[in-house]
């Protein structure tokens, strides 16, 4: 009987295991949905006190919902899930990062997404802003130049039931004419200057969000907004409430 | 194995050679693989490996020396094999220093690379250390020898990286510590036998073959041209490698370069084809695609460096930083009279002008231009033509970015005393025209405009507020400084071309606040704000006041991109969350960082073996430990501010950091070892004296050292126009006899120190090393502050001190 035994507990022990490794994603996805409430809780609180001191809107309510919404850990690379709901840049690889969480719920809120937006998004990276972008918008057209990141962003988007959104690999200069026109774009690919082309695209009314600076640090962000008479108007925006003088405004 | 009665003179000075150009080496190396940030890092890691060695021969020497003639030759081969890999290993340690703040792992890193590259100059100065010694009684021809190596190494870097790149000269100094190695063991009889002809096998493999894949250079992911070369079918079509920096050429058929920085939102032309142009794998400048058509280059019409050309009615111009011709064109398509441009890198104009000559269409031949090759401020200072209007645009600490030399990038570009040059050099109602990046809150803008401020009141001008003109796009800010007052016709030409392209004015003479803000918006004007108050009676308080570091450069504080201030610093950590940390000048706190690195270093690798070697080291007559420590230190600290204040100094002079380090450098170690052969001589005729020989020496040297403060500048002036080989004579002229006094402290203590005790040659050694250890980073720090003079005057007072600990 002693090794009916201990075949019963080696048996036990095996199912365990596997019960174990059958909940560990779950339990894995669990943690990480509560590191991204307190990302979602700490970026909020953020905006809210920023706000307050501002006296501007904070970030939308809609904005951080979507924040809420998207795995995080899920676009970035295996060895950065860690330090997926750290508000701060990873890499993702290529020498492209994905921004700071709390600067991705910034640009989003400029865009000013409502349900039946059309948006742009020049340069995939790792289709996280994308992802959010879509929580968001009717459909979401994505172009990224370097071939292994736009593969990888389409897989990553698809698996995560991303539907409304298109992805493309190539040259972000000239849009997308097929998906346009555009009621917002974003811009996180470097450019030189703001392409012609996608002003073109641009909705009257419509708005665009270009960050500037280098990998792992946005210095401030640019709003070009498209009157409805077609003429346009830029907004530098500093993500940061900070003045330059002791003692400012 | 037999005893010598000679030390190995021949290989301690090719060991020394080897590791100083392998210091010079790194610092190209690291502007490759990452950014210039690093070059003073790599002197103290030098100076590490330097102070670490003479602690462990110090504690160690009752075990190496019976060993000497094997230690010697191990460790000699140990610098070729580490300087190799070591490097190799530093490079794949994957230290980010743009993650620096973000990821706590990032500090362990660059703490890794800090210990691997010390390393090879651990094993070239234990080399050296244990000869001093072994030979106590000789230390004047040793280090004669040592010092005299380590010159003709620094030159002799310069001469490899003018024909091979830089991994192939990395693999040359390999190979020299193998034949250094291969030297002393047949001067020394080491067995086995065949082991100098082994060694020097390994060195021939080692400089025979080209660079290949395992010892390639692996740039950061992260800069401009890695980025590039990730997307598809980018290509390098040329590559151009000298001292000067490793110059590509890319061609990116799918997703075209259309480098037409800040272009106008108003404009809907593309710019023509271009390639890219990266230096140490930064960048790209364009390399425009130019048919004698004028019509392709409208595009240079929507950026804010045009406004000159609205203001000017065909003007004489000077490009000064022409690069691969984008500001050249720009003028020949606004229809310049005649044309000079000053590039400073030959390959670059050459690969414009023949390699890509179809391409470019030869700007540099065109009709009414002529270039020049030369430093920009340089070329202003030797040259007494003048011009309609003087263009620099987006031109960086060129000389420091592509040399990666003094990072902290000293400029000599944007400083009181080069602008006023370049207004010297304006005809009457000529224009400055500088343009700049837009960062916010303002930075640079605001700096040149404090600099331009006080460049025009040097002058004499009593009414500078009339004289400037600021305008700003959405990325690029130009700023226009006139030989004389702004016309009402120039004000309303500068309206129209600003309301035309949607830039925005920030500064006329009597702008009216009704037209700012309009197309850029900001959330307050703060360019407008701060160019009225650095024109204002508040200027020094508003200066004072503002959180980021805008008070005019000059040439004892040639750091225009210097813009930290401590203070600020708390507050943008507070706001990380936000996003402040970007808005951090990063090169600052990491000097600050890797000086605590550097010096805890320094504590641990002297003062721990001080304590636990303290029962071996005997009083000397007159010198106690801590006498030795203050008078060691003392020369070490001096020596290495004198040196660098003037590689500093001299770099208007030579016209480039990378000769300026190379000669100043050399000049200093060679005629610091004559002066150090010299001095025995000097102690023995001196003997009884007075005053001691110290005594004379630290008068001469505090002669030499602040007279050459006052007169320097008015000697350079002069001699600017002098061709290179000329100016490069007369500053080796101009340094030795400060080099020379300055060589004999150093051995004069030694001499008088070994009289006693062995180990405290070895000790007094590892202390002025380590003292360099520091110094080579506080001097940089403190010119920040104080400026290069005062680094000069620190350094002549601790040689005073020295004199005061000498006896």
């Amino acid at each position: 009987m002693m090794w009916r035994r201990h075949f019963g507990v080696r048996l036990s022990l095996l199912s365990a295991l596997f019960v174990a490794a059958a909940l560990r994603p779950a339990i894995a996805d669990n943690d990480f949905a509560a590191q991204r409430r307190d990302m979602v809780e700490e970026i909020a609180a953020v905006a809210r006190s920023a706000a307050a001191e501002s006296g501007k809107p904070a970030i939308s309510a809609a904005v951080t919902a979507a924040l809420a919404r998207v795995p995080r850990h899920r676009f970035v690379p295996p060895d950065q899930e860690h330090a997926a709901y750290e508000n701060r840049p990873l890499p993702i690889g290529f020498g492209q990062t994905i921004s700071q969480p709390y600067i991705v719920a910034l640009m989003t809120d400029l865009m000013r997404v409502e349900p039946n937006h059309v948006v742009l998004e020049v340069g995939t990276g790792s289709g996280y802003q994308a992802a959010v972008l879509a929580e968001l918008a009717q459909s979401v057209c994505t172009i990224e130049i370097i071939e292994p990141l736009a593969v990888e962003a389409q897989r990553r988007l698809q698996q995560q039931g991303y539907t409304r959104v298109r992805t493309k690999t190539g040259d972000g200069y000239y849009g997308w004419e097929d998906c346009g026109p555009f009621d917002s774009i974003i811009v996180t690919a470097a450019a030189s200057h703001v392409p012609p082309p996608l002003i073109r695209q641009l909705k009257p009314g419509g708005r665009m969000v270009i960050p500037v600076g280098t990998a792992f640090l946005t210095q401030h962000l640019l709003l070009v907004a498209k009157n409805t008479d077609g003429t346009i108007v830029t907004r530098q925006v500093l993500p940061v409430r900070f003045v330059p003088l002791t003692g400012g405004h | 194995m037999c005893r010598m009665s000679s030390p190995p003179l021949a290989a301690v000075a090719l060991l020394s050679a080897a590791a100083l150009g392998y210091e010079v080496l790194l610092m190209r190396l690291f502007s490759i693989i990452l950014w210039h940030h690093f070059a003073y890092m790599i002197i103290s890691v030098a100076m590490l490996g330097y102070g670490a060695a003479g602690a462990f021969v110090a504690l160690m020497q009752r075990q190496l020396l019976p060993r000497f003639e094997r230690v010697f030759v191990a460790a000699a081969a140990g610098f070729g094999v580490t300087a190799i890999g070591c490097f190799l290993l530093a490079q794949s340690v994957g230290f980010n220093p743009l993650e620096m703040l973000w990821d706590p792992g990032q500090p362990l890193r660059l703490l890794i690379v800090y210990a691997l590259l010390s390393l090879p100059f651990f094993c070239a100065a234990t080399c050296v250390c244990l000869t001093f010694s072994r030979f106590a009684d000789a230390p004047h021809r040793i280090y004669s020898f040592d010092i005299l190596g380590a010159g003709a190494g620094c030159l002799a870097i310069l001469g490899a990286l003018s024909v091979t790149s830089p991994a192939g000269a990395l693999q040359w100094i390999g190979a020299l510590g193998l034949v250094a190695a291969a030297l002393a063991a047949q001067r020394l009889r080491v067995r086995p036998r065949w082991l100098p002809a082994a060694l020097l096998g390994g060195a021939a493999v080692l400089a025979i073959n080209s660079p290949s894949q395992w010892a390639a250079l692996h740039p950061s992911g992260y800069k401009d041209l890695s980025q590039t070369l990730a997307i598809r079918d980018t290509r390098v079509v040329a590559e151009r490698s000298s001292p000067m920096g490793w110059i590509t050429v890319v061609e990116s058929p799918l997703i075209p370069f259309r480098y037409a920085p800040g272009m106008s939102l108003n404009a809907i032309m593309e710019p023509p084809p271009q390639l890219g142009v990266f230096t140490d794998g930064d960048g790209p400048a364009a390399l425009t695609r130019y048919d004698g058509k004028s019509e392709p280059l409208a595009y240079l019409d929507a950026l804010t460096s045009a406004l000159p050309y609205h203001l000017l009615e065909r003007p004489r111009v000077l490009v000064l930083g022409a690069g691969a011709g984008g500001d050249v064109l720009q003028a020949i398509y606004h229809g310049a009279r005649e044309i000079d441009a000053v590039e400073v890198n030959p390959q670059i104009v050459d690969l414009v002008q023949h390699r890509f000559a179809d391409y470019s269409g030869m700007p540099y031949s065109a009709t009414g231009v002529r270039v020049h090759i030369g430093e920009a401020r340089h070329f202003v200072m030797a040259h007494a033509d003048r011009f309609e209007l003087i263009q620099m645009s987006l031109l960086d600490a060129f000389g420091a970015s592509s040399a990666g030399l003094y990072a902290i990038s000293e400029s000599y570009l944007y400083t009181v005393e080069a602008l006023r040059e370049y207004l010297d050099h304006l005809e009457p109602g000529g224009l400055l025209a500088i343009t700049r990046w837009v960062n916010l809150p303002p930075r640079d803008a605001l700096k040149l405009f404090a600099t331009a401020v006080a460049a025009l009141e040097a002058r004499g001008s009593e009414r500078p507020a009339l004289q400037l003109v600021l305008i700003r796009g959405w990325k690029t800010a130009t700023l226009l400084v006139k030989n004389g007052e702004v016309t009402s016709a120039q004000i309303v030409a500068l309206k129209e071309f600003c309301h035309s392209r949607s830039f925005d004015v920030a500064y006329y003479p009597g702008i009216d606040p009704a037209e700012l803000n309009r197309f850029n918006v900001l959330e307050r004007p703060e360019f407008h704000e701060g160019a009225l108050a650095l024109l204002g009676p508040q200027r020094e308080a508003f200066i004072a006041s503002y959180k980021f570091n805008i008070a005019p450069a000059t040439d004892d504080h040639p750091y225009f991109f210097e813009f930290f201030k401590w203070r600020t610093l708390p507050e943008l950590l507070a706001l990380k969350a936000q996003g402040g940390l970007p808005l951090l000048e990063w090169a600052y706190p990491v000097l600050a960082a890797t000086l605590v690195q550097a010096a805890l270093a320094s504590l641990l690798l002297i003062l721990l073996p001080l304590w636990i070697g303290a029962g071996r080291v005997h009083k000397v007559v007159g010198w106690s430990r801590w006498r030795v420590t203050a008078y060691f230190a003392a020369i070490g600290f001096a020596f290495m501010f004198i040196e660098i204040a003037f590689i500093q100094k001299f770099i208007l002079f030579l016209a480039h950091p990378l000769y300026a380090v190379a000669v100043v450098l050399c000049a200093f170690l060679v005629f610091a070892g004559l002066g150090s052969r010299y001095s025995s001589r000097l102690r023995a005729k001196l003997h009884g004296a007075r005053l001691q020989p110290l005594g004379w020496v630290v008068v001469a040297t505090g002669l030499f050292a602040l007279s050459y403060l006052v007169f320097l500048p008015v000697v350079f002036r002069p001699l600017l126009p002098l061709p290179d080989a000329a100016r490069i004579a007369l500053s080796i002229g101009l340094i030795a006899p400060l080099a020379f006094t300055m060589g004999m402290p150093f051995p004069l203590g030694l001499a008088s120190v070994a009289g006693g005790s062995r180990d405290l040659v070895a000790w007094a050694w590892g202390i002025n090393a380590c003292a360099s250890v520091v110094a080579a980073i506080l001097a940089t720090l403190l010119a920040i502050h104080l400026g290069l003079n005062a680094v000069v005057v620190l350094a002549v007072a601790l040689y005073v001190l020295a004199a005061v600990a000498y006896r």
